[in-house]
């Protein structure tokens, strides 16, 4: 049965991953940028996050009031200050850019709250859970984490599938140029997409805040994982970054139960077979229509 | 009629060539202008660069008597310049409802809304909720066009409708063109075609490796002195 | 004679130039003279220019896939890892000579890089770059599971014992200099000369537009495969060198020899120094490493130093130093590509 608890265990895991690839995922299919800084922003949301909830003493849920619409607009203002003008000068441009806002974010994070952990708290719904089984615990937070993935991804896909801003944002994606031929402004549309992703950032740096203790220099890794859930789950499509966390959320839960030192690597083990499994796929119809050419 | 469109001494780069030189032409409102000439003499580029798609490098664009040189394409269309590309470009993973509702985008007022489309092109009706990559070279041509007149365009530019279609669609296509025409649209084509271009222009410019080589009404041009400007065999005097 | 024909008349192609044959001879000389400095050199400055040196190396390496090969790698630190950990492997477990060791560790840098090749080279940017840097992070986690003693596990190694049995502490430091400085200039060389070869002009052909290139039968995977596996190789062979000098490396942590730290210091010289230019990731490597040396020492302030330069030079000068040098005075030092003279029209 404790494989069963590991399953749903990492199923659980694919929302938290989920909820932090989703900006990732927004931010590169729509512009092919490769966000380094994402989880440094995701850490400032838990750092406002706390700020608030110590002067203002209510629910962390309720900070993400303040916090989002702020997140919505530091990302607007982050594409047309710097991304835009990384982006013109070049698709690995704003590789560079972003990594040095992860630096700087990282490190004016330690200074102003210093190297210390600091946690939220997720309220009542924190320590409840539903046991199922003997072996079978579900923390409700994490149901919750995952539900928020959920409702966000769905949302979004909303958004894109029946409304303006989503059709620019898929026009634009595919074709800057012809969209701006088209009258659609490309820079507003971008902003409006680093926007979004931002906000989301920050609202799963909330989540994460609330789940476990952070500092400065959290999330390297979780950023990695945030990467592998897009990946896996197909770049481009909002549906395959939850399939995806969650696919490496189970691999690494299992790899974990049997051995706790296997955790990562498992995730990452599964993580290069899939994308060997697809490319041997692909290359079988590719080289049907690419006969002889080296 | 006055002069809707004004490009003056137009110089623009693509890349490191030079591809199109001092080209200078007026387009009265109303008119069909044909421009035509031979694969590389900077006939797209041109038309890129009055849609906004290309900066130029020297030369001045006026459109309803007011500078665009320097205006982003995304404007240009609020003002009413409107291009259906080269090769389509429709969005291929948008449906062709999409496709042309993307486009409102820009929000000038006028009649061409999502059913007049429909209507003037009646093969898109059954259409409509389909992939555009999963439609015939007609059927995309169709759909650009309708993008291009959903922003109710004062001026529409169209590059090598043409291009890669069979006889039969060509023929639907100038059919539709014909009607927009008659409605007193104002054009830019570009048409490797001869002959059809000088069917429905009411002016023909030629160019040549960049520059205008040859400009006049089409009642006033021989199709052979068309085509003597076309290859660059000056033979005979200019019109 | 039409327009074009006339532009074109009294152009030649040349490689080298008056500018390009004086620098590289000035450069050759100047490795020959920076051989010297062990003797009239001291202990800190030795230490300081290995250290040049190795990251030379590294973004030497970044720029030949990113600026080349168009392949934006984020996991090079895998091989430098490897490098390290081989070398250490080799002279504590077979009791090679350190120096041999090294070496050795280099080529197999270079043969793991054909199987994981394998792997990622058929993918599209973005997935190439997460793959890339998932097999840096499988190697150390890999690497931190191994029972084997020499390697050492989660607590790390050190070279200490093979190096100390054979040499003294100023033997090593000279030895290790002169390893260094040699592994800069071959690889140089060897860069140098797959750049000028048909490889160079195949990836200048792959970079354009790669579609067309495979039409024109550019072998684009195999061209591709020779970048990453030099690369690969190059890599290790700054592993080797990191670990030659500071003798001890650890597979995890933030100081961790396969840390996602030195992809970080490759993009900023590379990008500060020049994408795609030969010249510019040396000057990219020397930029990093007076910021290191005479920068603020470590601490908040030297990373926000650091950051805050990376996005200036993101924002202003995108083309890096060099680039930007190249483009506005129209100068090429090192003789790799191709030049038009007397164009008149246009630029080259």
């Amino acid at each position: 049965m404790t494989w069963v608890s590991a399953v749903v265990h990492g199923i659980l895991l694919g929302g938290v991953y989920a909820l932090l690839a989703t900006g990732l995922a927004l931010m590169f299919g729509v512009m092919r940028i490769i966000n380094l800084a994402h989880g440094s922003l995701a850490l400032i949301g838990a750092y406002m996050a706390f700020l608030f909830t110590e002067h203002v003493h209510v629910s962390t849920y309720l900070a993400l009031v303040p916090v989002l619409p702020g997140a919505l607009i530091v990302g607007y203002l982050l594409q047309r200050t710097m991304l835009e003008r990384s982006l013109r000068a070049g698709q690995l441009v704003p590789l560079l850019t972003t990594f040095g806002l992860l630096i700087v974010i990282a490190n004016l994070l330690q200074y102003f709250f210093s190297p210390d952990v600091h946690s939220l708290d997720e309220g009542n719904i924190g320590t409840a859970s539903w046991q199922v089984s003997s072996s079978l615990t579900i923390p409700w937070f994490d149901v919750l984490t995952l539900g928020v993935a959920v409702v966000l991804l769905g949302g979004l896909q909303l958004v894109l599938r029946f409304t303006q801003l989503g059709r620019e944002l898929r026009a634009t994606a595919e074709d800057a140029d012809t969209a701006e031929l088209v009258g659609i402004n490309a820079r507003a549309v971008y902003a409006r997409a680093t926007a979004i992703a931002v906000a989301t950032a920050a609202l799963a740096g909330v989540f994460y805040g609330m789940r476990s203790s952070f500092d400065p220099n959290a999330g390297a890794n979780q950023l990695l994982y945030a990467f592998e859930a897009v990946v896996i789950g197909g770049i481009g499509s909002l549906w395959g970054t939850l399939g995806g966390g969650i696919a490496l959320g189970v691999a690494q839960a299992v790899g974990g139960q049997i051995n706790p030192e296997y955790f990562a690597l498992s995730g990452h083990v599964v993580f290069l077979a899939v994308l060997v499994a697809r490319t041997a796929m692909q290359a079988r119809g590719f080289r049907l229509t690419l006969r002889g050419v080296g | 009629m006055s002069t809707l469109l004004a490009v003056e001494k137009l110089d623009v780069r693509h890349g490191l060539l030079q591809a199109v030189r001092q080209v200078s032409f007026d387009v009265a409102e109303g008119e069909t202008l044909a421009l035509v000439g031979a694969n590389g003499a900077g006939k797209t580029t041109l038309l890129r660069a009055i849609a906004g798609a290309h900066r130029p490098a020297g030369g001045r664009i006026s459109f309803e008597g007011g500078d665009i040189t320097s205006l982003a394409a995304h404007r240009r269309v609020k003002r009413g310049i409107a291009l259906v590309p080269e090769g389509r470009r429709l969005f291929q993973n948008l449906t062709v409802e999409e496709n042309l509702r993307v486009s409102s985008a820009a929000r000038r007022s006028g009649s061409w809304t999502v059913d007049a489309v429909l209507e003037a092109f009646p093969l898109l009706r059954p259409l409509r909720h389909k992939r555009a990559a999963s439609l015939s070279g007609g059927e995309q041509q169709a759909t650009a066009i309708g993008r291009a007149l959903m922003t109710n365009p004062r001026l529409l530019l169209l590059d090598e409708v043409s291009l890669g279609l069979a006889p039969v669609v060509v023929e639907g296509v100038y059919r539709s063109l014909a009607v927009l025409i008659q409605g007193g649209a104002t054009i830019v084509l570009v048409e490797q075609d001869l002959a059809r271009a000088m069917s429905v222009a009411d002016r023909v410019v030629c160019m040549l490796e960049g520059r205008v080589v040859l400009e006049g009404p089409r009642g006033a041009l021989t199709r052979e002195q068309v085509t003597e400007a076309y290859f660059g065999l000056r033979r005979g005097a200019t019109a | 004679m039409n327009a074009i024909a006339a532009d074109m008349s009294g152009t030649r192609v040349q490689r080298w130039t008056p500018l390009s044959v004086v620098f590289t001879g000035g450069l050759a000389g100047v490795v020959v003279l920076l051989a010297f400095a062990p003797l009239v050199l001291g202990e800190n400055s030795q230490n300081n220019l290995i250290q040049l040196y190795f990251l030379v190396i590294m973004a030497m390496m970044w720029n030949a896939l990113a600026g080349y090969g168009g392949l934006v790698s984020v996991g090079q630190q895998g091989f430098i890892g490897i490098g390290a950990y081989a070398a250490v492997f080799l002279s504590v477990q077979n009791s090679l000579n350190p120096y041999l060791s090294m070496l050795l560790a280099t080529l197999i840098g270079g043969a793991v890089a054909i199987p994981v090749a394998a792997v990622v080279l058929w993918l599209r940017a973005g997935a190439f770059a997460i793959a890339t840097w998932v097999v840096a992070e499988a190697f150390a986690i890999l690497v931190s599971l191994d029972p084997n003693p020499a390697i050492g596990g989660g607590t790390g190694t050190s070279a200490l014992l093979p190096f100390n049995i054979r040499y003294t502490p100023e033997q090593r430091l000279h030895y290790t200099y002169w390893a260094s400085l040699g592994a800069v200039a071959v690889l140089l060389l060897l860069l140098f000369v797959l750049l000028r070869s048909r490889l160079g002009g195949s990836l200048q052909a792959i970079r354009d537009d790669e579609e067309a290139a495979a039409s024109l039968g550019v072998r684009v995977l195999l061209g591709k495969g020779i970048l990453f596996v030099v690369a690969g190789a190059g890599s290790a062979a700054a592993g080797t060198i990191i670990l030659a000098w500071q003798l001890s490396v650890l597979p995890l942590g933030p100081d961790s020899i396969f840390g996602i730290n030195w992809t970080a210091k490759m993009i900023f010289m590379v990008l500060v120094g020049g994408l795609g230019t030969f010249e510019g990731p040396i000057i990219g490597a020397v930029a990093l490493y007076i910021l290191q040396t005479y920068g603020p020492n470590g601490g908040v302030w030297y990373f926000v130093l650091l950051g805050g330069i990376a996005i200036a030079f993101a924002l202003v000068l995108p083309q890096g130093i060099w680039g930007t040098i190249q483009e506005r005075f129209n100068v090429q030092l090192l003789p790799v590509g191709y030049r038009l003279r007397n164009f008149t029209k246009g630029t080259t």
